[in-house]
C-alpha cells in the first residue's frame, strides 16, 4: 500500500518561495495565476499494516514528524 | 561552570563553541554526542550551530529525535541551563522547549554577516552582563531565521518579557531594514517562561575574540558563566 502525504504552509503563514514562483510565472506571461503555495510531497510505501491501521497512524506520522503543526498543514491519501 | 556542547552529525560550530568556552573563557567544557544518554554532569547544555542531520525535512526536525534530547528535556525541566545557537535555536523550537517556528529568510537568501541587536531583557541568566537597550554586534549565518509564531503566542512572550534580543540598527532602532530575515517583531533571541532555556540566531562564539572581528558575543557567554539572573 502506498500513501501520499502533502505538507504545505498554513494559509496564515507567508510563503516567500511560493511568491517567488508566482512572480516568475507572471513574468512569463501566465497572468491568470492568482497565487502559488509551495509544499512538500512524501510517498510512503507501507507493508504489514492494514488500511484501518494506516488511517490511524499516517496522521500521527504527519503530525509528529513530517509537518510542523505551528506553520504547516497536511493532507494525505492512499495511492491507487 | 561546566558546559556541554552537543554534537550532531552536521554540527559545524561545535568546535568553535568549545574553543570560545574553554580556551577564551577558561571554562570546563566537553562535547556531548547526540546518540549518548549522558550529560556528563554539565550545568549548561549548548546546542551549537550547523546543519544537524543535514537539516533534511526542516531545520532541526530530525535532531529533535536524537537520543540525547530526552536528557536535554529532563535537564531543562529541572531548571538546568540550555543555550541554543542558530541551528540549536531551531532544534529548541522543534523540541517545543521554546515557542514558535522558523521560516525561510524573507529575501530567500542565506545571510552570513554581522548584525546589530538590541538587548530587550537584561535580567535573564543569559544577559545579566548587558544593559537594557545595549546594542550588540554579533554575526548571523542562516537560511531559516525568519521567526514565526501565531499572534497569541507573540503576545504571551512579549507579556512575559521572554524576548531577549531584537534585530535593530546601530542606534538600537527597530527598522524593517535592520530586521534582516523578516522575523516577527524583529525577534532574534528568546527565553522560555522559566528563563533557563534560551535560543538565539546570532553566533556569540563567532564574536568572542577581537581577532574574529568583535567581542560582543562574550556578553552572552559571560552572563551564563556568571550564572544567575539579576
Amino acid at each position: 500500500m502506498k500513501v501520499r502525504i502533502l505538507v504545505s504552509f498554513k494559509n496564515s503563514v507567508l510563503d516567500p518561495q511560493g511568491q517567488t514562483v508566482k512572480n516568475a510565472l507572471l513574468t512569463l506571461g501566465y497572468g491568470f495565476v492568482k497565487d502559488v503555495r509551495q509544499g512538500k510531497v512524501f510517498e510512503l510505501d507501507l507493508e504489514g499494516i492494514d488500511e484501518a491501521e494506516a488511517r490511524r497512524l499516517i496522521p500521527e506520522i504527519a503530525d509528529k514528524v513530517l509537518a510542523n503543526p505551528i506553520i504547516e498543514k497536511f493532507s494525505w491519501d492512499i495511492m491507487p | 561552570m561546566k558546559f556541554g556542547v552537543v554534537v550532531f552529525p552536521g554540527s559545524n560550530c561545535d568546535s568553535d563553541t568549545l574553543h570560545a568556552l574553554r580556551d577564551v573563557l577558561n571554562q570546563d567544557a566537553v562535547f556531548l554526542w547526540h546518540k549518548d544518554h549522558d550529560l556528563k554532569g554539565v550545568d549548561c547544555v549548548v546546542l551549537p550551530g550547523g546543519f544537524a542531520h543535514g537539516d533534511y525535512l526542516r531545520s532541526g526536525a530530525i535532531a529533535k529525535f536524537s537520543p540525547l534530547m530526552r536528557e536535554v528535556g529532563e535537564h531543562a525541566a529541572r531548571g538546568g541551563l540550555v543555550l541554543g545557537i542558530c541551528n540549536g535555536f531551531q532544534v529548541l523550537l522543534e523540541l517545543g522547549l521554546l515557542p514558535g517556528a522558523m521560516l525561510r529568510n524573507k529575501n530567500l537568501k542565506f545571510l552570513c554577516r554581522f548584525v546589530t541587536l538590541r538587548v530587550e531583557n537584561e535580567r535573564t541568566v543569559f544577559t545579566n552582563r548587558a544593559r537594557k537597550g545595549q546594542v550588540l554586534r554579533i554575526p548571523i549565518a542562516h537560511f531559516d531565521g525568519n521567526y514565526y509564531a501565531p499572534p497569541k503566542v507573540l503576545d504571551d512572550v512579549e507579556r512575559n518579557s521572554q524576548v531577549v534580543l531584537r534585530y535593530a540598527d546601530e542606534q538600537g532602532r527597530l527598522t524593517e531594514e535592520a530586521n534582516v530575515n523578516g522575523s516577527m517583531r524583529s525577534i532574534a533571541g528568546l527565553v522560555n517562561k522559566a528563563g533557563n532555556v534560551m535560543g538565539l540566531m546570532p553566533h556569540p562564539e563567532r564574536a568572542s575574540e577581537a581577532l574574529l572581528g568583535g567581542t560582543d558575543g562574550r556578553v552572552i557567554l559571560e552572563s551564563v558563566i556568571r550564572g544567575r539572573a539579576s
